[in-house]
């Protein structure tokens, strides 16, 4: 009996393949859809067509929501080996941090629309290119995880180069805030809005030093 | 079949019981360790495949433990597998390593030197070396089987769920085939004692299937080795079988498989026609130890992988096991002889 049901996962297997590489779709597309949004926001405001980005991050991170959710019931109810099968659920809720912390940012500028300076519109793009950079290189790397393990470290590093990156751009920015002739409160308002784009780059990191941890037990 | 040639059964019975109970994790330790598979179904396709491999290919090897020195009085095969009975319990209680088939050797020569039976020194000395050979071959199997999963893997690069997918079902398999080369390697070691005394008589089933005794016998020893496997082994399988677990699955997969392929082929009669016909060296059927083999193929997957995983405290203990045990289990034998002549005025020999 379990010879057959060990044959009929191979059948799921594949439908839970595309689902892993789907969220992992869905978690590049909501970060590069922030991108935009920010690109707009820094540009025009709140406008509609920014509110539109957040609308689409907003449907992405449910729809990465419900897959991640119908992933871990298949494997645990698929009997995936257990070792593994942790080390799976670990990234993949790991990662939806990633994106609820998108989305939860984009909410804070639809809520709180920050008066962003002309001045340091440049730097707080910048700030948001090195944060998604270092997401797009965990997803590829996360990505490598399960489908060319040898090729995990390629995509790692680039992830450590891009927080590193995002964190000197949030130092320049936050010394060029406070640096300003604006009030507390704005300065204050200004260097959470750094703070949260950084942290979506420190979130990237974190689950990159989780993953390094898996590849080395799949590879051990 | 009287009581008495019941009772005389009995010490191959409990010998079947401590193999079926300790090297069923050699067999599903990752398996069931990993929580890949129930306990249960675990134990049930062990149990079964046991059963089938003692039944349809257990002969050869205990042909070969009859040629060291058939016991041809069952009060005689009584003391000799409780010798070795009572070995593996003291040696594995005083935390040594210790094979059945080390120790049934011993009580055979044992035997050999109280009834003045010649002991055949080739053949003595082509069992001793399979001792050797063994853990030897299983770990150059382990090694070409790893080799080639690394191959394939490198080369087709399937999706990691896959993976675990092909890993799951291949260890349910390398089980399988496991339990099979335990019963038809190790059976020897349970009831090859009571072959040539056997109180059983062949009989035919619907005119059709011939069942010979030394079947019957096989068939009990089995089952209770199957009874080891279902009362016993899943403590020693969380414990002793999660000694696999340090390496991955896919690297278990290979020292399992490795295991029941030498298993097997220490046991196989067709192989050993097959060589014997082209006239190339064959493959002693000789009962070797299933945990040894274990230790031989993860030694193999060590050392492919950079050598740091050999552990020679292992080693060194299973070097002192291959001239302990045969002794321990020979001096018991003997002293046991003599109280089953003496004492009880039972022959143990004709």
């Amino acid at each position: 009996m379990t010879i057959w049901r060990s044959l009929r996962l191979f059948k799921r297997t594949k439908a839970l393949e595309i689902d892993v590489d789907d969220y992992l779709d869905k978690l590049a597309q909501s970060a590069l859809a922030f991108q935009l949004a920010v690109q707009i926001y820094l540009h025009d405001g709140r406008t509609g067509e920014f509110e539109e980005k957040l609308q689409q991050v907003n449907e992405l991170e449910s729809s990465a929501d419900r897959l991640r959710r119908s992933i871990e019931a298949q494997l645990y109810s698929q009997m995936l080996i257990p070792d593994s099968r942790g080390d799976v659920l670990g990234l993949l809720e790991n990662l939806d941090s990633i994106v609820n912390v998108i989305e939860g940012t984009l909410w804070n500028f639809s809520i709180e629309t920050p008066d962003i300076p002309a001045d340091i519109r440049n730097d707080f793009q910048t700030l948001t290119d090195r944060a998604i950079l270092a997401v797009e290189a965990l997803v590829a790397a996360s990505r490598a995880f399960f489908r060319n393990i040898e090729l995990v470290p390629d995509h790692m590093h680039k992830v450590m180069f891009y927080e590193k990156e995002a964190d000197k751009v949030s130092t320049k920015l936050k010394r060029t805030i406070f640096a300003m002739d604006l009030p507390l409160s704005h300065k204050a308002h200004l260097r959470y809005f750094a703070e949260q784009i950084d942290n979506i780059a420190d979130r990237s990191e974190d689950v990159a030093d989780r993953l390094a941890i898996y590849t080395i037990k799949r590879k051990g | 079949m009287d009581l008495t040639a019941l009772f005389f059964l009995t010490s191959g019975l409990l010998l079947g019981w401590s193999l079926g109970a300790n090297d069923a994790a050699n067999v599903f330790g990752t398996a069931v360790g990993t929580r890949m598979i129930r306990f249960t179904t675990a134990a049930a396709i062990c149990s079964c495949f046991v059963i089938l491999g003692a039944v349809i290919s257990g002969a050869g090897a205990a042909g070969t433990l009859g040629e060291l020195g058939a016991i041809d009085a069952l009060p005689g095969s009584f003391i000799v597998a409780l010798s070795a009975a009572v070995t593996v319990y003291l040696m594995t209680k005083s935390g040594l390593p210790v094979s059945t088939t080390q120790a049934i050797v011993g009580a055979i020569l044992g035997w050999n030197l109280f009834s003045d039976n010649p002991t055949h020194s080739g053949l003595l000395l082509k069992i001793l070396s399979t001792w050797l050979v063994c853990p030897l071959l299983a770990a150059g199997i382990a090694i070409l089987l790893f080799w080639l999963v690394r191959f394939y893997l490198g080369i087709a690069k399937p999706h990691l769920l896959r993976i675990d997918a092909y890993t799951r079902l291949g260890l349910i398999l390398a089980g399988a085939l496991g339990a099979y080369g335990l019963g038809a390697n190790n059976i020897a070691n349970v009831m090859g004692v009571f072959v040539p005394s056997s109180p059983f008589t062949d009989f035919t089933i619907a005119g059709a299937i011939a069942i010979s005794s030394t079947q019957q016998l096989f068939l009990m020893g089995s089952i209770a080795i199957a009874v080891g496997v279902i009362t016993y082994s899943e403590r020693v399988m969380l414990t002793i079988g999660q000694g696999l677990l340090p390496l991955t699955p896919l690297a278990a997969w290979c020292a399992v498989t490795a295991h029941s392929i030498v298993l097997i082929l220490f046991a196989s009669r067709g192989l050993e026609h097959f060589l014997a016909s082209r006239g190339l060296p064959t493959i002693p059927l000789v009962p070797v130890s299933s945990s040894q083999a274990v230790v031989g193929a993860v030694i193999g997957i060590g050392l492919l992988k950079g050598g740091t995983a050999i552990r020679w405290r292992t080693l060194g203990g299973i070097g002192l096991g291959w001239i302990l045990t045969p002794l321990v289990a020979g001096v018991f034998s003997f002293i046991g002889l003599f109280f089953m002549q003496n004492v009880f005025d039972q022959p143990v020999f004709r």
